[in-house]
């Protein structure tokens, strides 16, 4: 398929740090290679696009198999991190916290700036009608650059012949 | 790798079509990769981003991504779009004459 009229859409439903990077990511490498990108935000993922919510994403360190002592700058290889101790208060905003500043060492955008970006490039962003009526959303609640609020097969139409990824 | 005339100059390319002596480059080539790229003609603000690609690409030995192009030359990222359409990450580092870039943002 010749890149020129490749289309992807990514489909957010996660609304926690480190799920909300895979679309920006390669949304704008997308972009970057001319690919027209679409990203239709659902459910959690509504947290994305909430002015509310986007500045505040967190990432939780209970249940989370992947998350080492190591990360947290102890050294001590592949031991965990104990659901007991992530149960504890501030543990949360302190993983937040060590992502948000990892990911700036590494000039990663945190995401509102990441989304502005993909809009600039001429991403489309569009929110899901169910998840708005489900959390009493409107379109002032998001943040410039959604299109609008469309249902499930608003998507399906706009989407024909798109790679779809769902995150 | 190949060995490819562009604007009457035989440079080295690699199977994508990036030129991998950035030494061979000269303002004529960037003109006539733009013109295959689809981009008739460059202004002066098509130049200031190649100008920035060559100074960072030189140095580091990669062309830069996208993000460091717009914020070390100071185009925004509509601009850089409008410039070079359909993938400017792509097109600004051939036309110019790096690799692909490497980097992810």
């Amino acid at each position: 398929m010749s890149e020129n009229n490749r289309r992807i859409a990514f489909i957010c439903s996660n609304g926690n740090l480190d799920m909300a990077y895979p679309a920006l990511i390669m949304g704008w490498a997308a972009l970057g290679n001319g690919i027209d990108v679409t990203i239709f935000f659902t459910f959690w993922g509504m947290d994305m696009i909430n002015k509310a919510r986007v500045d505040r994403l967190e990432i939780a360190p209970v249940a989370n198999t992947s998350m080492k002592m190591s990360l947290m700058g102890v050294d001590t290889g592949n031991l965990g991190i104990p659901n007991i101790m992530g149960v504890l208060p501030g543990m949360t905003a302190f993983a937040s916290n060590l992502m948000t500043k990892k990911m700036e060492t590494l000039e990663v955008p945190p995401v509102r700036e990441y989304l502005e970006m993909l809009v600039d490039a001429g991403a489309k962003l569009y929110a899901c009608k169910m998840s708005v009526d489900m959390f009493g959303l409107e379109m002032d609640d998001f943040i410039d650059g959604v299109i609008d609020i469309v249902t499930a097969a608003d998507f399906m139409d706009m989407t024909e012949g798109a790679q779809i990824v769902f995150i | 790798m190949t060995t490819k005339e562009i604007a009457g100059k035989a440079v080295q390319v690699n199977d994508e079509g990036y030129m991998t002596d950035p030494n061979e480059w000269n303002q004529d080539v960037a003109v006539a990769i733009a013109g295959e790229e689809g981009i008739s003609e460059l202004t002066p603000e098509h130049w200031k981003v190649i100008d920035y690609c060559r100074e960072v690409g030189l140095e580091s030995g990669s062309a830069p991504t996208l993000r460091t192009i717009t914020k070390g030359a100071g185009v925004p990222t509509k601009e850089l779009f409008g410039l070079f359409p359909k993938g400017p990450a792509k097109k600004v580092a051939k036309i110019s004459g790096l690799g692909k870039p490497e980097g992810c943002v």
